[in-house]
């Protein structure tokens, strides 16, 4: 018992209910005047230890010995490739890491898996890697979960990195997931904002939980690497500077960590999908608003005149509308655009859980009082058929196409 | 074949609310519920034993409440539940979560597959899948989509991918997490009910596995929770109404500023 995380001291407690008030889990009751902290519903997050002005609350640091990272160097990226073709989320990766790097006087490596990619790391180098370490191998062609996280765990159990950052894509969240077991290492998944702690130079990982609804701020502080996945369309892409010098690092590795116990027997393009909307930078969106399928070639009129991709709610998958790689939202993807236009869609939360993060929201619905409103940047209060057309005519003038 | 699957206990609603008095979130009666990616697994796993013979076990992580969603699993067709609650499991994160999952399924022996829902509601990492098929040296297909072969020793399974699906064979024993366009959930039947209420549900505890106490809850986990707060609100922008003509090129100009700065 005494070995909790966490727990209140009875006799400091005076019962104030200042923490069942800051707890932001609902994990604290008043039992008998005494605060109880309820540690299957308690995620250690502090807030009550700074809200109890009594100091009755006490956390205890976890059992590690602070560690010397001395020998953890460098800030990686892993270059996600598809095809031989380097994924733009790597270049997003690189713009960031880049910062990262600076702030702590270190370098910003790119790590490639893949075969006969030497071109690839290259352009790596122009987007600002100054050491590109690259595996190249036959069986590396596609990505495999076991060989790349094998050979990648292996690479940076020998070469000690203090920061290895991640798409937070289906082969970056696969991958990395396995790598963080097999070093050791703590994973922060899907972070919108990463800094470095400027006097105890860790990393602070900032990302969404609960749909959207809160932040937190999570530390890796006795483990390295610090390992994140970052979403697309979160961080800037690193600009191409053609002068820019590194090396391209070659490596060998183990014949074992290539084997794998999956085999890739095809891939199928989905026709349907003109664009991956998790990369899009304009995306206009219907629900059950738009009626029938037919009416979302309004939709995609509009997204081709934008040069975007069309999403979708729930309700309007569900009703077969539309395909499920459209649908935005909890779940569904999660996409951050530039420009998000919501076109008969009510706003609900798991809806919004999906496109809050973009940089403008314009909603179109005829309810005045429709939530999708509450996060809008711009709403228009009117109907979709005869709004929708409009724009797309207006700004295929403004736009000159 | 031995199936199991991992299901784990979430809020049902994922609002939480700002009390305008201390500015802190307050989450206020919220239900309990299966993360709804689970439900999608459940139904994967019932559905491959009715196709190959075996059995279903589920197994979750939580508080002694969390016992509910095994019953949920067995009323649907599941077999047996297994609750894996322990205070030195507090705090865990996916690591230690994915360690101590993994250590559960070692204890139950000969296991075939094992199947996860692609993320939970809350903490919505995807990390705990992969973690477990890593803990237990297991290969994985994830985002799985469809499950077209399945023999002994041997599966094939559709891949979702971000532009399309990729076919993979796996030998097995090995781990899935499924998606929702995988199937869809059947309700409980009059049968299932009763056999849930009737289910005497198993309770392992830290010391019933064999675990490695410096794996488990806060000691085991590499990640800290620092601090919490609530996204800046966007708040509602400006609302136009009235006559689409003249509300449409009012947007435009405004769009008009986006794009171009967007663009540049
Ligand atoms: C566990 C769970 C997960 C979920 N995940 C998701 C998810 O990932 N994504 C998602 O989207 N939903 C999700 N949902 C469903 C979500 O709760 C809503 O049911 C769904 O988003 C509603 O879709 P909608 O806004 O298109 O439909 P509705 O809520 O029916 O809204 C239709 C809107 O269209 C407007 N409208 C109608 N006609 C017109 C017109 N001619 N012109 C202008 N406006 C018009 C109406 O005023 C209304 O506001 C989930 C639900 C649950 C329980
Ligand atoms: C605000 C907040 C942020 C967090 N961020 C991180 C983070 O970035 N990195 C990190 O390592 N931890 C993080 N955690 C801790 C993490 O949420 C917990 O470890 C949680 O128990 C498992 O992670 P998940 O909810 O993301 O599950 P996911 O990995 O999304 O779950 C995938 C699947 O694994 C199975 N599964 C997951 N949990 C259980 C369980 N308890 N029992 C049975 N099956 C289960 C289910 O099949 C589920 O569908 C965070 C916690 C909070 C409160
Ligand atoms: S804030 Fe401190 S003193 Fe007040 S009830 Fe909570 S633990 Fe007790
Ligand atoms: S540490 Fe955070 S979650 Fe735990 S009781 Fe305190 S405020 Fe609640």
């Amino acid at each position: 018992m005494s070995n909790d995380p966490i727990k209140v001291i009875d006799e400091t407690c005076v019962g104030c209910q200042l923490c069942v008030k800051a707890c932001p889990f609902g994990a604290i009751e008043m039992d008998d005047k005494l605060a109880v902290i309820d540690l299957t519903k308690c995620t250690l997050c502090g807030a009550c230890v700074t809200a109890c002005k009594f100091d009755a609350i006490e956390m205890r640091e976890s059992e590690k010995v602070q560690a010397d990272f001395s020998e953890y160097r460098d800030v990686w990226v892993f270059a996600e490739q598809d095809d031989d073709v380097i994924q733009s989320i790597t270049y997003e990766l690189l713009g960031e890491g880049r910062q990262l790097a600076d702030d702590l006087g270190m370098k910003l490596c790119a790590v490639l898996l893949g075969s006969n990619v030497s071109e690839q790391a290259s352009e790596l180098i122009t987007r600002g890697a100054e050491t590109v370490y690259v595996v190249d191998q036959p069986e590396l062609t596609h990505f495999q979960d076991e060989p790349y996280a094998a050979v990648i765990s292996d690479l940076v159990k020998r070469h000690k990195p203090n920061i290895l950052l991640c798409g937070a894509t289906t082969i970056g969240r696969s991958v990395i997931s396995r790598i963080a077991v097999e070093t050791g290492a703590g994973l922060t998944a899907d972070c919108t904002g990463l800094a470095i702690d400027p006097e105890t130079k860790n990393l602070m990982q900032t990302r969404p939980a609960f749909g959207g609804n809160i932040m937190a701020t999570i530390l890796t502080p006795d483990t390295r690497p610090q390992m994140s996945t970052v979403r697309h369309k979160v961080f800037k892409e690193a600009e191409v500077d053609a002068s820019r010098t590194g090396d391209v690092v070659a490596l060998e590795v183990d014949k074992a960590l290539l084997a794998s116990r999956t085999r890739r027997l095809s891939f199928v393009p989905e026709e349907d999908t003109i664009m991956n909307i998790a990369e899009a930078d304009f995306i206009i969106s219907g629900g059950r608003g738009m009626g029938k399928p037919e009416n979302f070639d309004l939709l995609h009129e509009l997204a081709e005149v934008l040069g975007g991709g069309v999403g979708a709610s729930r309700a309007a998958v569900d009703a077969d509308w539309i395909p499920y790689s459209h649908q935005v939202g909890q779940t569904g993807k999660t996409v951050c655009p530039k420009i998000y236009i919501a076109c008969g869609i009510s706003g609900q939360i798991q809806h919004l859980a999906g496109m809050s993060s973009a940089d403008v929201i314009i909603a179109i619905n005829k309810d005045p009082d429709a939530p999708i409103f509450s996060v809008a940047t711009v709403g228009i209060v009117g109907d979709v058929f005869e709004i929708v057309p409009k724009l797309t005519a207006e700004l295929r003038k403004v736009l000159g196409k | 074949m031995h199936f199991v699957v991992c299901i784990k206990q979430v809020p049902e609603k994922n609002d939480v609310k700002i009390n305008p008095e201390t500015n802190t979130l307050m989450r206020e009666g919220v239900e309990s519920i299966v993360n709804p990616f689970d439900a999608y697994a459940i139904e994967e796993s019932v559905r491959l034993k009715e196709r190959v013979g075996g059995k279903v076990t589920a197994i979750t992580m939580g508080p002694p409440q969390a016992e509910a969603v095994l019953r949920e699993a067995i009323s649907v067709g599941v077999d047996e539940g297994i609750l894996i609650s322990d205070r030195a499991f507090a705090g865990s994160d996916t690591f230690a979560t994915s360690y101590t999952l993994a250590q559960a399924i070692k204890k139950l022996g000969d296991v075939d597959i094992i199947l996860c829902g692609k993320q939970a509601s809350d903490g919505d990492t995807a990390q705990v899948g992969p973690g477990i098929a890593t803990h237990l040296d297991l290969p994985q297909i994830t985002y799985v989509r469809k499950i077209e072969e399945i023999e002994e020793g041997r599966i094939v399974g559709e891949r979702l991918l971000e532009t399309g699906y990729e076919v993979i064979e796996s030998s097995l024993p090995c781990l899935l997490t499924v998606v929702k366009e995988i199937n869809e959930p059947r309700l409980p039947s009059l049968k299932g009910k009763m056999a849930s209420k009737k289910a005497e549900i198993p309770v392992w505890t830290a010391a019933d596995m064999d675990c490695r106490p410096e794996y488990l809850g806060l000691d085991g986990s590499p990640t800290k929770v620092d601090t919490i707060f609530t996204p800046p609100p966007r708040g509602g922008g400006e609302i136009l109404t009235g006559d689409p003509e003249e509300i449409v090129p009012r947007l435009i100009e405004k769009l008009k500023e986006l794009v171009v700065g967007a663009a540049s």
